[in-house]
Order: C-alpha cells, then structure tokens, then sequence
C-alpha cells in the first residue's frame, strides 16, 4: 500500500484565548488520509474550521494534539527545522481569497518569480519555471503586464503561477474563487481541473459553492471543528437534510431529486450532483414510466 | 411606478488620459418604486458605476438620473426658467424666488446620499465606531436628528438586519464576518432611505448566511415598501429574491423587466458571460432529451413543480 500524502489521526487544534481566557477549540479529532493526485473539496459553514484545517497542512499554524504527516514529514512533532519548514512550504503550496492581497510584484513574470528566486533556483531554469507556471495557467501573453490591470480572475491565476513556479505536490485554494465573477470563477475552476487531470497534482478546494464542490473527487464535510462527512460529491449530497441542519445546502439539481422524490416520483440512481447526471436520471425514470404505459 | 430613471447615462474614467474607460455607454434603466431590482453583469460591466451614480457619488458624463422625476443633477440656474413659474415662487421677487430656489437644490442634493442609501462591498470592512450603536448611529446622527430619534433608528436598523440586541453595545471588530455585514446594514437602514442599494450583499458568506441575508433584505422591502436594488453576480439568488432585473454587459443594458422577462432570454445571458442557473441547464437538457417541459425555469421549486405534473400525467395516461 502506498503511503497517503496527508495522513491525519486525531488532528486538534486550538486557538489560544487571550488575557488568560479559555482557548478555543477549532478543530477535534480529525483523522483522514488525502492520497497523491486525488481532487478534494472541503465544506462547512463559515467558522467551521475548514481554513484551520488547510492552515496546519502547511504549517501555517501547528497542531495542538494528534498527528499529521504531510509527504512524509510529520508536523505535529514540534521540531522541524528552518529547512525543512522552507521545504514543506515548497511542496503544499495556498491561494487565498482576495486575488489583491496575493501579488507583490509591479509586473506579472516577476510576481510569478518570487518565490522560486526566494528558493535560490539559478537563472536559467528560473525562467523556464516562469514561463512554465505562466503557460500551465493561461496567462502567458501577459508576462510583461501590471497586475494591477488584470481582471480578479486573471490575478488568481497570476497567484496559482506563484504556486505552480516552486513546483509543489500539493495545491491548496482557500475559497480563491468567492471574489470572482461567474466568468473569472470559470478561469480558476478550469486551471484547477486541468493541474489535477493532466499534472497530477494533489488539490484541496475549500469553498461556499456546492456547484464547485460537485467537480471534485471527494467531499470532506466539517462542521464545528469535527469531521462529519468524507465521500464522493454525490454520496454527499445525498445527505441533504444533514448538510441542511448545519447549515449548508445541496445543488440545485440534487435539490431537484430530493423533493421530486418526496413528491412520490419513483427516481432511481445516486449521480446527483451534477445537472448532466440528474438528468440521466429523470430521463430514465421518465422513460420507464412511459415504457409501462406501452 | 419609476422611482429612479436613467437616461442615456454615459460615463467615462480619465476623460483625456490614456486611461480613459468607459464604463456606461448609453445606459437607460428603470427602476420601479416598491420592488427589488437585481442587477446583474459581469466584472467591469459597469455596475458598481451605475450604483454610484444613483445617489450622485458621481456625476454621469451624458445623460440624467431622474428620482421620483427629479433630475438629481441639476443645477439652480437650470431649473430657474421653469420653478419661477410654481405657485410656491410666483409671488415672490425674483431675487427672493431665485435664492429660495437655490437653497432648495442645495437641500435636494444633500439630502440625496440619505433618500438613496449605498452599501458598498464588503461593507464590513468600513466599520470604525467603538460599538456597534455608535456605528449603526453615524448616519442618522449626521442626518441632525435627536437622541431620542437616533435611538429609534438604530434601533429599527438592527431589528431589520438581524441583529440582537444585546450585541449593540459591543465593539463591531469582535463581531463574526456575518454580523460585521449586518451592522454595515443596519447603518444604511438606519437612515431610513428611500431606495437602498446594496452591492453583493452576500459575497464571501456560506450558504445559510446568504439565505438569511436575502430574506432580511427581502422582509425589509416586503415592510417598508421602499425600493431596493441588488446588485450581485448570482444569477441563482436572483431568480430567489429579485422582482425586476436590469442586466449589464460591455457598459451597456442590454435587458431590463421583469425576472421571468428577463430569464425568458436565457441564451443571451450565456454569452456575455454570466453563469445560468444549474435548474436552468437541466431542463434544457430535459428538453433536448424529448421531454416536455417548458423552457424558461430558474427555480428549484418551479421545476419540482413541472416535473412532478409530468410524471403524473405520464402515470394518468397509463390508466
């Protein structure tokens, strides 16, 4: 058996209260095993804990208690060194939320070179790597431009070349699309499909959108800081009145399913999540009801 | 009613500049009293302008913004030639007339940014007050009202966003991001306006607090009967909430009516790049499969609706 790229046992974590107040749980006892490749999403309501959780992957917060390794390293020990904190930032790279708040650069190329100038790669693979990152994500013919004059999708994707240039195993996007328009989330959405399909990388989407969560492999469900859900999208949303005590709801189309069956339509088959595999469904169940009739 | 009107608005960013962009070409819009009008485009399609020329943030370019028939943007010495003529005017000097008229543009105009109350994106951010009374009281402080009727809005402004009040004599920044929005609201509400504007009201919140926020929104309208417009890019939360819709593309309008009229010109809103509902998309899957539906729906509850008539018709016709 291959060994999981991100191997979680009893992951805890809690902020420390301040002025002597109690410390806030905000993650207990999560255990999960991510295995290289695989596609991600993570939901929960606002305060759940799911960007605690994508925080500690990296190591931008530690772990209180349990254990996670992380391509083989382990964080929860305490004692990385300098080094080898570089290197795991290297390798689980993050793109947050506001597509402003993540370039440093005045000109798109050099933005994409920050972080692999910073990781000491000589010059002519340097640019090699930027020019790669730019290629991956779409954004070549701007590699001379302003960020500033970009549209929030093509930022996002500028930031997503940031990540890709120090050559990660691991992506990690922080609700990167809920600033985005319908168009500029499209961008994101397809870059992100593409690097898991045909680069392999290992991505974990956390987001508000069921629609976004419905592209992935896998959806993890947290809700006050403990896992509650972990299956495909559409074993996920099958759990609809679940997914609505805590706050979060099902697509639209799987919404559709639901009530068309409480109503008594006699639907048959789990693909839910999408509106190509609902309509499979109702085609046939339709279908079959006509066949009786003949 | 309309309650505002634009016509032919044009703006443009830098006139002279090499920057120069502009963001409305020849927009006409209306806006109908008592209802919720969602305006819908893509990023850069000009909204955001639009909305800061309703409560004359910004002057348009071309064009005028009528509120309640009055253009907002005119000025005393446009206004003299007609005004001199009113009952109210007529019987006083000329001199005396025309100083009156003046003073009344000028109450118009500032009077303007409290008829027509803006909240801006991620309106949690623009919080400053050390509790949340005192943020939500900065509108109505400004407006010159009493203590006693300072309170009462602030009052009436946090019941309509939702907000307990046990929370109003906390500080804002130890709020939740969701309540942090709320008390933005609540300062708009405060004000009392006549026509609230609201730019992604529920940008960045998960699915129950955009549920809430929307049938706050929704309550506040259906009570007060005042005007309210959305602005946002889900075109699934507004087929949920909107009455009316105006759509924006490339600075120009390129449909207005109501949501079914709208909606009805699905195909168009594909392709200036705005996302069609998922329900949208399955029927017309449906539809290309053979199956009888009608074309234009946008709602979960509509579809549930049609289908489930269809399946019992299938199912009548078997007996």
């Amino acid at each position: 058996m291959t060994e999981a790229f991100i191997h979680a046992e009893n992951l805890t974590f809690s902020y420390k209260g301040s002025n002597g107040a109690d410390d806030i749980p905000a993650l207990t006892n999560i255990s999960l095993d991510i295995q290289k490749g695989e596609y991600v999403a993570v939901l929960g309501h606002n305060g759940s804990g799911k960007s605690t959780f994508a925080k500690l992957l990296n190591l931008i917060l530690e772990p209180t208690s349990g254990t996670l390794i992380v391509g083989g390293t382990d964080l929860s020990s305490g004692d990385l060194s300098e080094a080898e904190l570089i290197a795991l930032r290297r390798r689980v790279g993050m793109v947050f939320q506001n597509p402003d708040n993540q370039l440093v650069a005045t000109i798109v190329e050099d933005d994409v070179a920050f972080g692999p100038e910073n990781l000491g790669v000589p010059m002519p693979e340097l640019r090699e790597r930027v020019d790669g990152a730019l290629a991956t994500v779409g954004m070549s013919e701007y590699a001379d431009r302003e960020p500033h004059h970009l549209s929030g999708g093509q930022k996002q994707r500028v930031a997503i070349a940031g990540i890709l240039a120090m050559r990660p195993e691991c992506i990690i996007f922080d609700e990167s699309t809920a600033m985005l328009d319908p168009l500029g989330r499209r961008e994101v959405l397809d870059t992100i499909r593409a690097l898991n399909r045909e680069n392999g990388m290992t991505v974990i989407n956390i987001t508000h959108y069921m629609n976004e969560a419905a592209l992935a492999d896998r959806v993890v469900v947290i809700n006050d800081g403990t896992l509650l859900m972990d299956g495909t999208p559409d074993e996920v949303f099958a759990r609809r009145d679940e997914l609505r005590a805590v706050g979060l709801e099902v697509p639209q189309c799987a919404e559709l399913i639901h009530r068309l069956r409480e109503a008594g339509v006699p639907i048959e088959g789990t693909a839910i999540s999408t509106a190509k595999g609902c309509a499979e469904l109702l085609v046939a169940a339709f279908s079959k009801r006509g066949n009786e009739n003949g | 009613m309309d309650k505002l009107c634009l016509e032919h608005i044009g703006y443009t960013y830098s006139v002279g500049t090499p920057f120069e962009y502009t963001a409305l070409d020849d927009v006409t819009a209306h806006i109908r009293d008592d209802r919720i009008t969602g305006v819908i485009g893509h990023t850069g399609s000009g909204k955001s302008t639009m909305m800061m020329l309703l409560n004359g943030l910004v002057k348009p370019t071309k064009g005028k913004v009528y509120l309640d028939g009055y253009d907002i943007n005119s000025t005393a010495k446009e206004l003299y030639s007609d005004w001199l003529k009113r009952p109210e005017y007529q019987n006083m000097r000329k001199s005396t007339a025309k100083k009156a008229i003046k003073a009344e543009v000028q109450r118009r105009k500032r009077g303007l940014c409290f008829r027509v109350g803006l909240v801006m994106q991620y309106p949690e951010y623009q919080l400053f007050e050390e509790t949340v009374y005192k943020d939500i009281a900065y509108g109505p402080k400004n407006m010159g009202l009493s203590e006693e009727e300072i309170r009462e809005r602030v009052l009436y402004g946090a019941r309509f966003s939702g907000l307990s009040d046990d929370l109003l004599e906390k500080s804002p920044f130890d709020l939740s991001g969701g309540q942090k929005r709320r008390v933005a609201i609540a300062g708009v509400i405060a004000m009392k306006p006549e026509v609230l504007v609201l730019d992604e009201p529920a940008a960045g919140l998960d699915p129950l607090g955009r549920e809430q926020i929307f049938n706050e929104i929704r309550q506040y309208q259906r009570s007060t009967h005042s005007t309210v417009i959305i602005v946002s890019h889900s075109m699934e939360d507004m087929a949920e909430y909107c009455d009316d819709m105006i759509v924006l593309a490339h600075s120009k309008a390129i449909a207005e009516g109501t949501t079914a009229e709208v909606f009805a010109q699905i195909s168009m809103l594909d392709e200036v790049g705005l996302d069609i509902p998922q329900i949208t998309q399955l029927i017309r899957m449906l539809r290309k499969r053979g199956i009888d539906v009608p074309e234009n729906v946008y709602t979960v509850d509509r579809a549930v609706e049609l289908l489930r008539d269809h399946y019992q018709a299938l199912k009548g016709s078997q007996t």
